[in-house]
């Protein structure tokens, strides 16, 4: 099976509210930052395109045919898109290399989620009949799920706390980190609750933004005379939709990608987990089985900055800059949809 | 349990999500002409081609459309249809037209209706001006143009269409 090297990655600056930006005019710098990092003009220079969105997210129909005016599709190109996280968006591009149909492709996500209330345009992706008539927000779902993991003496409001304070101090050394700080665990656990137990620290943000990478044969990577990482191992498992079938204080599915993945394999130097909240930082650790020696999320992960329908292509491009600035050879990057992590990719990067 | 129930056949969810809808910001500076009853075009900065109404990038090179480009309200049929079928809430009568146009220094054309015209007489190269509503009524939408009208010019070859500059039509 042919490798699969990363050559390029980019994340535009989590924002809180990009104004009067559109889909397009988001993308576009990103693309650009990515073409660049290989020498290339636009997306007429690679194989095969595949991007990652949610029109719910900006509340336009058809937003997603609307970032293909930022690629540059005369003559036309060989293009995809999945109403998913760009991670999935990755992995149908691998797919596409492996099978030998494109030697290189651009794989790019985007959320403009402040037009609308994330929480509660979120809703709409439960089950059609039980739950989404109910409106049931994200955030409420992720507090009943730490309240479960409370309960039975599985983790503690502290234990969450060290994961908000380490990710603030970690993301002060992340340009495109929303939410940074020199923060105390203390100091989190000041905060009153927002919804039980959840505090506002232990949520992520909502971001608009957007993210790039390419990625290519190891051939076309020499070609193109960059530096590269090699996806060595990718594998995604989802759950039932059913949340009273699931055991929500684990992650199955984690681990059952991460098998699938080979990240028992060797050593693991750094860890980017998409923990939306700050316990599923904790559920997602013990499931891909990290040690102390791992370092997680060191980009601040996405409690400092969480660009819906790119922050899961924006993990495994955070692991791919460490694996080739040489500060870690061997690295994990997990991606997440769906309620109380649903839906799990794992991702793992080594040096090539 | 055992006696027969009637089967569900639907379920009333209703959704309520509500955005603060942005156009964008190229798409932003084209809207605040218009309230000025001025169409403005963008031109790629690659490939040259004026585009309008601009949505931020040239879809054919990808890149961003900065450069203003101050377009006539005279404009050229490059195709049209002729709707017979009311269509619900619409308050045009049928039958109406509705035209792609390319104004007089763009490249590429948009929609819009066609009035004030023999239905059967419309054509492609056909020549026709805006009809603006009142001043007052100005907003930032492309309906403060009611409707295009025929205009006494010749019509344009097709190859010639979206090639005209701003200065108009002389053939």
């Amino acid at each position: 099976m042919r490798d699969i090297a990363i050559v390029a990655f980019h994340q535009s600056r989590a924002v809180a509210d990009a104004g009067a930006c559109n889909e397009v005019e988001m993308i576009m710098p990103v693309l650009n930052e990515v073409y660049q990092q290989v020498g290339i003009n636009n997306a007429q220079d690679v194989d095969f395109v595949c991007s990652g969105s949610c029109d719910y997210l900006q509340g336009a129909a058809f937003a997603f045919v609307a970032g293909v005016d930022a690629l540059g599709a005369v003559p036309p190109i060989k293009e995809s898109h999945v109403e998913m996280d760009a991670a999935w968006a990755l992995y149908e591009s691998i797919l596409k290399l492996r099978m030998g149909h494109a030697d290189s492709a651009l794989v790019y996500g985007f959320g403009k989620s402040s037009p609308g209330e994330l929480p509660v345009v979120l809703s709409q992706q439960l089950d059609p009949y039980y739950l989404a008539p109910q409106w049931i927000d994200t955030v409420s779902l992720a507090a009943m799920q730490a309240r479960l993991m409370l309960d039975q003496g599985m983790l503690t409001e502290r234990d969450m706390a060290e994961v908000v304070s380490r990710s603030r101090r970690n993301a002060m050394r992340n340009p495109a980190a929303q939410l940074a700080g020199d923060v105390s665990v203390e100091q989190v656990l000041a905060e009153e609750t927002y919804l039980s137990p959840l505090r506002k620290a232990d949520c992520c943000p909502v971001s608009d933004g957007a993210a790039a990478m390419i990625i290519c044969t190891v051939d076309k990577a020499r070609e193109w005379g960059v530096p590269y990482a090699l996806i060595t191992g990718i594998d995604h498992r989802i759950e039932t939709h059913n949340l009273g079938m699931r055991d929500l204080t684990d992650s199955v599915s984690t681990r059952q990608a991460a098998e699938g993945a080979g990240v028992g394999a060797g050593a693991i130097d750094v860890a980017e987990l998409y923990a939306p909240f700050s316990h599923q930082e904790i559920i997602l650790s013990r499931a891909l089985g990290l040690e102390g020696s791992t370092s997680v999320n060191p980009s601040g992960g996405v409690l400092a900055g969480n660009l819906m329908m790119a922050s899961g292509l924006s993990r495994i491009g955070e692991v791919f800059k460490r694996v080739v600035s040489g500060e870690a050879e061997r690295g994990v990057a997990h991606a997440t949809s769906g309620p109380c992590l649903q839906h799990n990719l794992v991702t793992v990067v080594e040096k090539a | 349990m055992s006696e027969q129930q009637e089967p569900v056949t639907g379920i009333e969810v209703p959704i309520y999500l509500k955005y603060n809808f942005t156009a964008g910001a190229g798409p932003a500076r084209f809207l605040s002409q218009v309230k000025k009853g001025v169409l403005t075009g963008q031109r790629c900065p690659r490939c040259d081609q004026v585009y309008i109404p601009p949505r931020g990038s040239c879809a054919a090179c990808g890149v961003a459309t900065e450069e203003e480009v101050v377009l006539s309200d005279k404009a050229t049929v490059q195709s049209f249809t002729i709707v017979s079928i009311p269509i619900p809430n619409n308050p045009i009568q049928p039958p109406y037209i509705i035209a792609n146009l390319v104004a007089d220094g763009a490249n590429i054309s948009f929609i819009h209706l066609m009035s004030e015209c023999v239905n059967e007489d419309v054509r492609i190269g056909q020549r026709v001006q805006a009809v603006w509503k009142p001043e007052e009524e100005w907003d930032y939408a492309m309906d403060n143009i009611r409707y295009f009208k025929p205009i006494d010019e010749a019509d344009v070859p097709v190859g010639q269409i979206g090639k005209l500059p701003v200065s108009g039509w002389k053939g």
